[in-house]
């Protein structure tokens, strides 16, 4: 890209640049042990997206390997391995974690006006357990690996003769711990850090769906963590917990484990839903329309997610009755997420709709989230359950709805803040290009396993019937499609981290508090508490072509 | 008879179709009772999510065209911010039509978990990586064979780690759990060959773990069942050797001379062969036994040593059985008899 000569119009004020926080202290132990929320975000996204890259390249291999039926690349045994890692990876270390830990680190204390958050070492703790987590997994691997999906069902995981079941087991309840720590700080900050003035209903709505998500990380991942470590002293020890042969209760486990996962799955989702509450009124310079109900249905999505988890178990044999009770319910959460939905769309209309990149991604967010969903109420109808349950339809319908929707909100939120984070523009053309590798890919990659799905292919299967074939190589060449969007992503925000255009302190015209404060903030974020208003009301924001940035019109420009 | 326990190479190679002829668009043909009813509710939400999906796609390029910003900082046409109205109406219609599925999933699933007072009963035991049946007459058998139009009751179980089972043309799962009795049904309303599949994971050959369902004419299914529980009463033993060798070998050993994993059976019997590292023998009833028995004392020239001992899985009356039947096998096929 270009450099930047003093008489581009973009020159930043002559003089040093003014210190942030990336400059304010130097060497590795400035960001081992920095307690700044900034630093320790930026950390995360970096580990988060180096799990990201691993965990992909997991699943390449898994769709290679089924390019054709029986053997292409491996064996069944590390077949297994593969889609069990793949599975794990994104979700533990990616999804879970990915927007809360890195993106609302970093933005949510700046939204508030506040300097950090509540509890920085425990921030920084946060960020060691997730580290500990991540080497337990790479530690798994190398002691034998696991084969047992990322659900370790018993009396599989009990029994399974590959080493790496307790170590993975380890490593996802130091991850959970991870995930309580943050819930838990992000909880305080938000009750007590909000600056005068931004009461509840005048927090940006991103506030809301992280402080939802904590609630959930609070009271569902103890459950995880007590069951694993159940599982794991059932494994060396041969206790008869969850094994029948020795008196225990496989349906048990089951019931323990998406008491945790079908939060999680909310967990991964809602704070997706608040990256694209700021996204869409941003780029339509439009109030959110609807902001009353978009705050509460994400505290309603909360609260009736811990009461669906037994649709996961509607052919394991528990009673008609429990399974109708939890149909019914499931369905209660479709309503806050269809509401959501009507909402951005009602904010785009009328609006001035810029289409840069993070707003493409929002936008396919609405249209692969509404695929997600609605694939969801099949799900949730008993009959057509039986079905499809345990097959490609809900490999499809969960990919749609944690890549399709959680990952690719958290890829819009980073092109979003990414001049926030790094002070740097990136390449919009570029940006474009890998969205639309991205996009294509994706549906290419998961739109034909609906189909295998609802003709019956089950999942997690090495070998299958050769009238899938064709199906599953349109799946493969998508995931390629998918990982040259990627690879095309890493490109241009790497060189834009060395010689983008330095960023202007509001590129997009936001008026939440972070698009206050310098791109990149200085360490304290704030010399003084900045005034806070409607976040998203932008009236009085004008754009300055020769900052190529928006600027208060009651107040002189930065 | 346990010892039919079949190969599972050898069935994979003639399974019928996952899908075979006669689905929609969206599922595979309809062959039990349930088929009609869940693929009622499948398109009934179906036709609601593309309702909704074209709705949600459809405003949303619209209004990114109508409103696109032309000039950077170019200002909105509209101010609206909420709606009691459309919000509260956006909240109603998507409610009552997620009842409206509720109740006809729920009304379909009643149906799957209540079979009728006068089901025939089929206990179905999961092991990795394979079905096995017992019959009311107490038979054992790898495949799941049912007359037409009556109600079946199948009770499932695990001998290891849970499994799944799954006819996709019949719109029926269930999980197999080890330590209790899980319960199925199902009412067979289309003959023909369909394909039960595994569809909980459980390790290296889950997605091998198949087995052939099979809906017979009216009576057929008698005859079935008494000829596969006691053969020998019904046929010649060069017909159940026949069976026999379909079943166990014809993974590894063609009948039509071309070679596969071992030699092919035709034309070998009373002919000399090869053997590694002895003095080549004439295929007899006692080499033939002692194939089957201890494959690894005599390893055929140009062939590995891989063929699994039959000892304690195949009866001497079965083994009588294939030497009979590869007796029929003579050099051209047209002489072949069964
Ligand atoms: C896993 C593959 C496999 C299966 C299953 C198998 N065989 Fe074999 N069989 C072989 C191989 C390989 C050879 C040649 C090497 C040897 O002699 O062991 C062979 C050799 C034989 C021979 C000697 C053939 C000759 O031309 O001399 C006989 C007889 C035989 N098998 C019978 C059977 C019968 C009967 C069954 C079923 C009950 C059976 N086999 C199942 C692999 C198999
Ligand atoms: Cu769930
Ligand atoms: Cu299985």
């Amino acid at each position: 890209m270009t450099t930047i000569d003093a008489t581009s119009p973009f020159a930043p004020p002559a003089g040093d640049p003014p210190v942030n926080y990336l400059t304010a202290t130097r060497g590795l132990r400035s960001w081992l042990f920095t307690i700044d929320h900034k630093r320790i975000a930026v950390m995360y996204l970096v580990s988060i997206l180096t799990a990201f890259l691993l965990g992909g390249i997991f699943a390449l291999l898994v769709r290679t390997e089924l390019w054709t039926p029986g053997r292409t690349i491996v064996d069944a045994d590390r077949y297994n391995q593969f889609f069990t890692l793949h599975g794990a990876i994104m979700i533990f270390l990616v999804l879970i974690p990915g927007t809360p830990a890195a993106l609302g680190n970093f933005v949510l204390p700046i939204m508030l006006g506040a300097k950090d958050l509540a509890f920085p070492r425990l921030n920084l703790l946060s960020y060691y357990l997730w580290v500990a987590g991540a080497v337990l997994a790479v530690v798994a691997i190398a002691l034998g690996s696991v084969d047992t999906g990322w659900t370790f069902y018993v009396p599989y995981s009990t029994t399974t003769s590959m080493g790496g079941v307790v170590p993975i087991l380890t490593g996802v309840l130091m991850l959970g711990f991870s995930s309580i720590f943050t819930g838990l700080n992000f909880i305080v900050t938000i009750h007590k850090l909000r600056p005068p003035g931004m009461g509840w209903f005048r927090m940006p709505l991103l506030l809301w769906s992280l402080y939802a998500t904590a609630i959930m990380q609070i009271l569902a991942t103890p459950v995880l963590a007590i069951t694993l470590l159940l599982l794991i002293v059932e494994r060396l020890l041969q206790l008869g917990i969850f094994q029948p042969g020795l008196g225990g209760d496989p349906l048990l486990y089951q019931h323990f484990f998406w008491f945790y996962s079908h939060p999680a799955v909310y967990i991964m989702i809602l704070p997706a839903m608040g990256v694209i509450s700021e996204i869409v009124p941003v780029f339509s310079r439009k109030h959110i329309f609807g902001y009353d109900f978009i705050a509460m249905s994400s505290i309603a999505i909360a609260m009736f997610s811990f009461f669906v988890w037994g649709h996961h178990m509607f052919v394991s044999g528990q009673s008609t009755l429990v399974a109708t009770i939890f149909s019914l319910l499931t369905y209660s959460v479709s309503i806050p997420s269809a509401v959501k939905v009507f909402n951005w769309l009602a904010t785009l209309r009328g609006g001035s709709i810029s289409l840069r990149t993070p707003m493409l991604y929002a936008l396919a967010f609405i249209c692969l989230f509404g695929l997600g969903g609605l694939t969801g109420l099949f799900l949730g109808a008993l009959a057509a359950n039986v079905h499809l349950h345990g097959t490609y339809f809900i490999v499809a319908h969960f990919h749609y709805v944690m890549m399709g929707s959680a990952l690719v909100a958290m890829l819009g939120g980073i092109h979003y803040w990414w001049p926030k984070i790094t002070g740097r523009l990136y390449s919009e053309r570029w940006g474009q290009l890998a969205f639309v590798f991205v996009f294509i890919g994706f549906n290419l990659t998961f739109f034909p396993q609906f189909l295998m799905g609802t003709h019956g292919m089950p999942r997690r299967y090495y070998n299958y019937p050769p009238e899938f074939q064709l199906l599953n190589q349109m799946s493969t060449v998508g995931s390629y499609l998918l990982a040259v969007g990627f690879v095309i992503m890493a490109v241009y925000l790497l060189h834009s981290v060395f010689a983008g255009r330095p960023a202007p302190a509001n590129p997009w015209g936001g008026a939440t508090l972070e698009w206050r404060c310098a791109s990149p903030p200085p360490t304290h974020n704030f010399d003084s508490p900045p005034p806070v208003g409607d976040p998203y009301d932008y009236r009085d924001l004008v754009y300055n072509p020769r900052s190529a940035g928006y600027v208060s019109a009651a107040r002189p420009a930065p | 008879m346990n010892a039919l326990l079949p190969n599972l190479l050898a069935q994979a190679t003639s399974l019928p179709s996952i899908a075979p002829e006669g689905g929609s668009a969206w599922m595979p043909p309809q062959a039990s009772g349930h088929a009609a009813e869940v693929d009622a509710v499948f398109y009934f939400i179906y036709w609601v999510s593309v309702f909704f999906f074209v709705l949600i796609v459809a405003l949303m390029v619209y209004f990114v065209l109508r409103y696109r910003r032309r000039v950077e900082g170019e200002l909105p046409r509209l101010h609206s911010s909420h709606s009691l109205a459309l919000e509260v109406t956006w909240t109603i219609i998507p409610l009552i039509l997620v009842i409206v599925m509720f109740y006809v999933g729920f009304r379909g699933f009643m149906d799957l978990a209540n079979p009728p007072g006068q089901a025939m009963d089929i206990y179905v035991t999961g092991q990795k990586w394979l079905w096995t049946f017992k019959y009311p007459n107490g038979h054992d058998d790898t495949e799941l064979h049912v007359p037409i139009d009556t109600p079946v009751r199948l009770i499932l179980a695990s001998n290891d780690v849970i499994h799944s089972f799954y006819i996709p043309a019949f719109r029926i799962k269930k999980d197999a759990v080890p330590g209790r009795y899980n319960k199925m049904w199902f009412r067979p309303t289309r003959t023909g060959e369909y394909l039960a599949l595994c569809s909980e994971f459980c390790g290296t050959q889950h997605s091998d773990m198949r087995a052939r369902v099979v809906v017979h004419e009216p009576g057929l299914y008698e005859k079935w069942l008494t000829d596969v529980s006691d053969p020998f009463k019904t046929h010649t033993p060069a017909e159940v050797g026949a069976l026999l060798v379909s079943r166990r070998c014809s993974g590894c050993h063609t009948v039509d001379g071309r070679a596969h994993v071992g030699p092919t059976f035709r034309g070998i019997f009373g002919h000399e062969v090869g053997i590694k590292g002895q003095p080549s023998v004439i295929v007899d009833e006692n080499y033939i036994r002692e194939s089957i028995l201890t494959p690894s004392a005599k390893i055929v020239a140009g062939f590995e040593n891989v063929m699994p001992t039959f000892k304690g899985q195949l009866k001497d009356q079965e083994i009588t059985a294939i030497i009979e039947y590869l007796k029929t096998l003579s050099k051209s096929p047209e002489e072949r008899s069964p």
